[in-house]
């Protein structure tokens, strides 16, 4: 069944240099969250992506869901030999990365 | 804001409760959270509370859509009620229920390893709620019970806005 998000729920990419700027929906949750390992994917795979940049500008909640998707990336992107960053987070989404012990191995810039 | 409607005004200690129904679909983890949340919303809870609660409630609903029904339609039920300054909230689903509870709540530990996730939904229940209990067991569902004291609020002013 499609789902029945509107535009302002949908993740969006850019990307500048080497980097993939994933800027993250309002709400970090498995139903948002579905598409980003794919669709990170095939960036890595048509050029060279050195690291992807979670932007949380317009984020103000996340679930764990979330934490499982920077998890993924995190693991694919050391593999590559790149690495994942976050950015933008305030101090609930900080809270959430904080309980789930991501900050020490992902940094925020 | 104080109800001036002397008839209407809640009181302390009254007992609420509320039932939500809805389809296992992915997009009502966020229809659930919401909706217990503007439910606990009539105890002045304060912003954190608020969101505890509600990244509980997206847990334990994500839990019932993704592994209880394992995306296949079901129905989730999700009943809340609050005595006091008690809060108690469950989500009940008719999926494939656990086998071994200890297990599936152990920090990390995922029960689908391929899909890209973190384990961390039963940790962060009981990070954010005082305490969860699940009762479950194969092919019965799963009934996931939380409850939280909701502190009283020195005098309103760390109220959320909306």
């Amino acid at each position: 069944m499609e789902q029945s998000a509107s535009k302002k729920d949908q993740v969006r990419y850019r990307t500048a240099g080497t980097s993939l700027i994933v800027l993250l929906p309002p709400e970090v949750d498995d139903h948002n969250c579905q598409g980003i390992a794919g669709e990170t994917e095939e960036y890595i795979r048509n050029r060279v992506v050195k690291r992807i940049v979670f932007d949380f500008t317009r984020t103000g909640f996340m679930d764990s869901a979330g934490i499982g998707v920077l998890l993924g990336r995190y693991k694919r992107m050391n593999e590559l030999g790149g690495e994942v960053v976050v950015t933008g987070e305030d101090e609930r989404i900080a809270r959430i990365l904080k309980i789930s012990g991501i900050y020490q191995i992902i940094r925020s810039v | 804001m104080v109800s001036e409607r002397n008839e209407e005004t809640r009181k302390e200690n009254q007992s609420e409760s509320m039932r939500l129904q809805f389809e296992s679909y992915s997009w009502n983890e966020s229809f659930a959270r919401v909706t217990v949340a503007a439910f606990l919303a009539r105890l002045d809870p304060t912003v954190e509370e608020m969101e505890d609660v509600k990244t509980a409630v997206s847990e334990a609903v994500t839990n019932a859509v993704v592994h209880g029904y394992e995306g296949t339609l079901g129905t989730v039920t999700v009943e809340a009620s609050i005595e006091g300054r008690k809060f108690t909230v469950s989500v009940h689903d008719d999926g494939v229920g656990i086998a071994d509870i200890q297990k599936a709540m152990e920090p990390l530990y995922t029960g689908k390893p391929e899909m890209e996730r973190s384990g961390m939904g039963f940790s962060f229940m009981e990070a954010f709620m005082d305490e969860v209990t699940v009762q479950s067991s194969p092919g019965e569902g799963t009934t996931v019970i939380m409850r939280k004291t909701i502190k009283e609020a020195p005098n309103g002013s760390d109220s959320p806005v909306n």
